[in-house]
């Protein structure tokens, strides 16, 4: 356990916190002039935190490292406990870099103060949710990111934003039920296993977990799934998505898309697999099959959207339905592709969102039917769109590459036809990212149509802009203005390093997700998990973070063999 | 401490002792046992040694409302600005500062029956009275400006206050089902006359009249279920009603039942349970606003300690019997609450419902039936105090003279009226969606954490799913809140854009073209608003609270203390 002088990962989550109150106590006055300066060095700040977090992180440990532990409502069990560990670090890397991004890369209208405010506190909660060692902080993070996100959609968002934000506020709210029922029956189920105390612990509560009874280990995963379900969004879970990605600002979708689905994925590594993993095991079936289902039937929907936003929207619950396959494989591969993927799409949707509203930008609408041309008058923006959409397809070079050939060799090893179908996607992938390029950038330039169907174009953008824009762009359209490249570069550089150079990645997430799946291994061993405990590696984790029992007692208890050969992997003390 | 009563001292100063055995000093016995007389502790059924300790809040309460009326019989008619406020929440804070020492007293710690085992003396009955004490304090400040705004400023409803105050006490405090009934008779008398308040609004009239029917009808009730109790067990004292049903099967079963079921609807409509809860929007709607928010306070508070008492400690025993009922009650509770809670137009009513839906969340504590729930449900009702006085103070400044204005549209763009009140409102609400960092949700969090630890996981599931069906209507005025006083909901072109409009809450509003031509939201009152000074600071701590509670542990420190020992 690496314990550095300053208390990194508490500054990481209440830097943005600060960032949040000092946002909405400049006065309006002063609002013009310093929100933006003042919001842009809080986020650059954060950035150079994590990534000094980044750089300080070992390779090849195993374990939750800078953990920070503080008693908070101590007669429950509850703590402030933070810790990262290879799973989580790239995701929070991912949150800190979108941010900015989507902050001060798109155009917005409005409070600044209150828009501000409301994003550092979305990324306050993100950054909590993805470092919480407790169930109940991830469990009020994870809650508390609905606030701000339904705000910043209700308030910054298309014609149809209210009804957008609330639905987008409900369904996760709603399936949030579920997993806060679940976390409480969990606790308070484990809790004769801990001598009588409950404790809402993440490492504690994953070293009981084989205590629990079968049946309701998988009640309890059924829990969570179905509350994570909704929030990454799964078929058929996913029904709130179009709405609200389509009515969100830029910056929202960016963050929507970016972020917020992780936390659900996340949830699913970091909650089912690590505390049920018996019932991950069982439900394991089911969700690849739900997450074939979504590759599929998402590719289908997405090939027929007719404009540009709700089909980047559409594709994103193909790419999740690719992370959640990648999980459920089982295997080293699968899981660090499905990793990979979630940093990946963040990065890849993030900048198409960006570029998405950009277009809107230039020509005050996203139907295909009245874009077209843009190639000509736009080469930057063109240019940077391919690159992203080579990106999302899955060219080699480029991080979606590495990730979907990672998940789906993953899920070949394990679940062969699970993975013959999802391969389907990489094709259909293709046709409608490339057909989007085409038809926006290419052919002749549509030029919109003098009067008469102005009130109905108005309706895909908010209010009176439109009309406005649509002027400007009937006179002449300009490419992208060297800001929106600077906003956009960042991304772009992500995109093509971890294309290139995956190692530093992978060599840090493998040895946890390794390790994760040696525990779900020896905990399940009816789930299939091959290739980690063949190698027999000893896990570099911290002795009091070691969930893996002995590999004697594996053999005895949980396999019901004699032969200990091709047991569990041992528990290594680091 | 103790004392004689004077009538049976008289009689034993002329009583001649040669007649009669003295058993012990100044306490005599006529041969056989047939007359007693004098300050007998064993013999004598008459002789109550009176803790005053135990029942100084209370008597604070009603001793300070009779000085308030003497206090205003010789001041002029109109007495300067505020003092009525000022001695009221004076004398809550009196009531407050005794409770708060009665806290750290060791009697009460270790919990005694007092006065004739008529007053529980205890945590549990103490921390009501805090909260109680509280109720009085920030209602008598949040009222100064609404009484004033109406002109109905006097001594009057502040007596009310304080009498209501003093029944909810000794119903918190009962030690059995006739002091119960008698706190409950006490505190709804006030209350009847308090929602009538406002002479000149009809709405009043009619809640106080309403409130008053139901109220006597449900008093009738609950009366039937004590004698039915009394019939079955022998006792009305909860104590002996344990210990009677602990070594013995009732004769009669069905008289039990009978008065058991009587007393969980006389309380339940007390609390507003559904399906008892008829009364409660067109109280709280035509109640002058400040004491919709003290009644909605203070009668569910001490109703619920009221059910508490009666089904955890005198027929804790008969759970199987009661469990599935309060089962039945808490889904239906939850349910009506929220869903029609969606429906309204009316700010006091939504809250109305609100109030009905939150309800539903301490009967999940009752319903547990373990200390953990019941400290709970008592955290429950602790925060709610706050958040509901607080909630119910910020209406009565936005729907301004005359309450012309409690229709949704009223509070449309109040963020840019003022916004401290709009961020306010907007902490309150989110508080009572159980949002995360505002006490409302650490409080759904230990009623749930209870259920489920009685294994009662569907009832847990079923309050999360209405906690996010009524997440949409807090919502719904949260976002109006931080609307343009002008801004409406854009017309919708694509498909299915008709239910969403209607799934938003909002009506559909006239497009530019006029083709859907119907009622929106009435224009708010443009201007910015002005906050009373009393009631800016009612909604100051109430706010803080909420949010301090939210995010540290102490208050539930404290529920837990209170019921660590039962």
């Amino acid at each position: 356990m690496t314990t550095t002088g300053i208390p990194l990962l508490n500054i990481i989550v209440f830097l943005p916190l600060a960032g949040a109150i000092v946002s909405m106590l400049i006065p309006a006055s002063a609002s013009k002039v310093w929100s933006r300066p003042v919001g842009l060095a809080f986020a650059l700040a954060e950035l150079g935190f994590v990534a000094y977090l980044v750089a300080d992180f070992p390779g090849g440990k195993a374990g939750f490292e800078f953990v920070s532990s503080h008693s908070w409502i101590g007669q429950f069990g509850i703590s402030w406990a933070l810790g990262v560990d290879g799973i989580s670090l790239f995701l929070v890397a991912m949150t800190s870099l979108l941010f900015p991004v989507a902050m001060f890369g798109p155009a917005w209208k409005g409070n600044a103060r209150s828009f501000l405010g409301w994003m550092f506190l979305l990324e306050a909660a993100c950054m909590g949710t993805f470092l919480s060692l407790d169930l109940f902080v991830f469990f009020i993070m994870f809650e508390i990111t609905l606030v701000p996100g339904y705000f910043i959609v209700a308030g910054w968002g298309g014609a149809r934003r209210n009804y957008a934000a609330m639905k987008f506020f409900i369904y996760t709210f709603a399936g949030s039920a579920f997993l806060f029922v679940a976390i409480i029956a969990l606790v308070v189920l484990d809790a004769p296993h801990n001598g009588g105390h409950e404790t809402f612990s993440l490492i504690t509560l994953a070293k009981i977990s084989s205590s629990l009874p079968h049946a309701d280990q998988v009640l309890i995963f059924c829990g969570f799934a179905v509350a994570f379900a909704v929030k990454i969004p799964l078929v058929p879970f996913h029904t709130w998505l179009p709405d609200t990605y389509t009515e969100a600002p830029t910056s929202g979708s960016m963050i929507l898309a970016g972020i917020l689905f992780k936390l659900g994925a996340y949830g699913l590594l970091r909650l089912g697999l690590y505390l049920v993993p018996r019932g991950a095991a069982d439900m394991g079936p089911l969700l690849l099959t739900l997450a074939a289902v979504g590759i599929v039937y998402g590719s289908v929907v997405t090939v027929m959207q007719k404009d540009l936003k709700r089909l980047v929207a559409y594709a994103s619950i193909v790419d999740v339905a690719f992370i959640v396959l990648g999980f459920f494989a089982f295997s080293s591969q699968g899981v660090t592709g499905g990793v990979l993927e979630m940093v990946n799409h963040g990065l890849t949707t993030g900048a198409m969102f960006f570029l998405v509203g950009i277009v809107w930008e230039k020509k005050g609408t996203l139907r295909f039917s009245e874009l077209g041309g843009l190639q000509k008058a736009t080469p930057i923006l063109a240019s940077i769109f391919l690159v992203v959409v080579l990106a999302a397809v899955g060219l080699p070079g480029l991080n979606g590459f590495v990730g979907e050939f990672l998940v789906l060799v993953g899920t070949f090893v394990t679940h062969r036809w699970w993975a013959v179908v999802a391969t389907s996607a990489v094709v259909t992938g293709a046709i409608y990212m490339l057909w989007a390029y085409q038809r926006v950038f290419h052919g002749p330039m549509v030029e919109p149509e003098p009067s008469g169907d102005e009130a109905e174009s108005e309706l895909t953008g908010v209010g009176g802009v439109a009309v406005a824009t649509r002027t400007k762009a009937a006179t002449k359209v300009t490419d992208m203005s060297w800001a929106q490249i600077a906003a956009v570069a960042p991304l772009l550089a992500g995109i093509v390093f971890l294309g290139v150079y995956p190692r530093l990645f992978l060599d840090r997430v493998t040895p946890s997700v390794n390790y994760l799946l040696a525990h779900v291994e020896q905990e399940a061993p009816n789930a299939h998990v091959p290739a980690v405990t063949t190698q027999h590696v000893t896990f570099n984790v911290p002795a009091d973070q070691n969930v893996l029992v002995s590999p004697a007692k594996t053999a005895s208890a949980l396999r019901g063999d004699a032969s200990p050969a091709g047991s569990g992997a041992k528990g290594g003390v680091g | 401490m103790s004392i004689a009563l004077l009538a049976s001292n008289l009689v034993a100063a002329g009583t001649p002792a040669s007649t009669t055995t003295t058993v012990a000093k100044n306490c005599t016995v006529a041969p056989g046992g047939t007359k007693v007389v004098g300050l007998c502790t064993s013999a004598n059924s008459l002789h109550i040694s009176v803790a005053y300790r135990s029942i100084a809040p209370m008597l604070i309460l009603a001793i300070g409302a009779l000085v308030l009326l003497a206090v205003s019989a010789v001041l002029p008619k109109r007495p300067r600005v505020g003092l009525y406020p000022a001695l009221t929440s004076a004398i809550g804070g009196l009531a407050l500062l005794a409770a708060v020492l009665q806290w750290f007293d060791g009697a009460a710690k270790a919990g005694t029956v007092e006065i004739g085992g008529q007053i529980f003396y205890d945590r549990f009955s103490v921390l009501l009275l805090i909260l109680i004490s509280i109720a009085v304090i920030l209602s008598s400040l949040a009222s100064d400006g609404y009484l004033r705004r109406e002109g109905l400023d006097g001594v009057e409803a502040y007596v009310l206050m304080l009498m209501s105050a003093t029944g909810a006490m000794l119903m918190a405090e009962a030690g059995g089902l006739i002091m119960l009934f008698l706190g409950l008779e006490i505190m709804s008398i006030s209350l009847y006359v308090m929602a009538a308040f406002h002479r000149r609004r009809t709405q009043s009239g009619e809640a106080g009249l309403k409130y008053f029917i139901l109220g006597s009808f449900s008093s009738a009730l609950f009366l039937y279920g004590v004698a039915l109790v009394y019939g079955a067990t022998g006792s009305t004292q909860f104590t002996q009603i344990a210990s009677y049903l602990a070594g013995n099967v009732p004769a009669n079963t069905g008289v039990l039942l009978a008065g058991m079921a009587l007393l969980i609807v006389g309380l339940g409509f007390k609390v507003a349970a559904v399906p008892f809860h008829f009364w409660t929007p067109d109280v709280y709607q035509g109640s002058p606003t400040p004491f919709t928010g003290f009644m909605a306070a203070v009668a569910k508070a001490a109703g619920f300690a009221g059910l508490l008492r009666v089904l955890t400690q005198a027929l804790g025993t008969q759970q199987a019997d009661w469990k599935p009922i309060v089962w039945l009650l808490a889904v239906l509770t939850l349910g009506v609450g929220a869903v029609m809670a969606i429906a309204q137009k009316d700010l006091k009513r939504m809250l109305a419902y609100s109030s009905i839906s939150q309800a539903g969340y301490v009967l999940l504590g009752v319903q547990a039936a373990t200390t953990q729930g019941s400290s709970a449900a008592l955290f429950y009702l602790f925060t709610y105090t706050f958040i509901v006085i607080g909630t119910f103070a910020v209406v009565d400044v936005v729907q301004g003279k005359g309450e012309a204005r409690t229709d949704l549209g009223a509070i449309r763009g109040l963020a840019r009226r003022n916004p401290l009140l709009g961020a306010a409102m907007l902490v309150l609400l989110l508080a009572q969606a159980g949002v995360p960092f505002t006490s409302g949700f650490l409080a759904k969090f230990y009623v749930i954490q209870a259920s489920v630890d009685q294994g009662q996981y569907y009832l847990a599931v079923i309050a999360m799913l209405a906690a996010a069906v009524a997440a949409f209507f807090y919502l719904r005025v949260g976002l109006l809140i931080y609307q343009a006083p002008d801004e409406a909901e854009a017309p919708v072109s694509t498909p299915g854009g008709g239910d969403g409009v209607f799934l938003a809450g909002l009506e559909p509003v006239p497009s530019l073209d006029g083709n859907v031509a119907t009622a929106v939201l009435q224009a708010p009152p443009s201007g910015r608003i002005r906050v009373p000074g009393a009631t800016a600071l009612v909604i100051g701590v109430s706010v803080l609270f909420t949010i301090a509670a939210g995010v540290s542990s102490f208050a539930i420190d404290f529920a837990k203390a209170a019921y660590s020992l039962l």
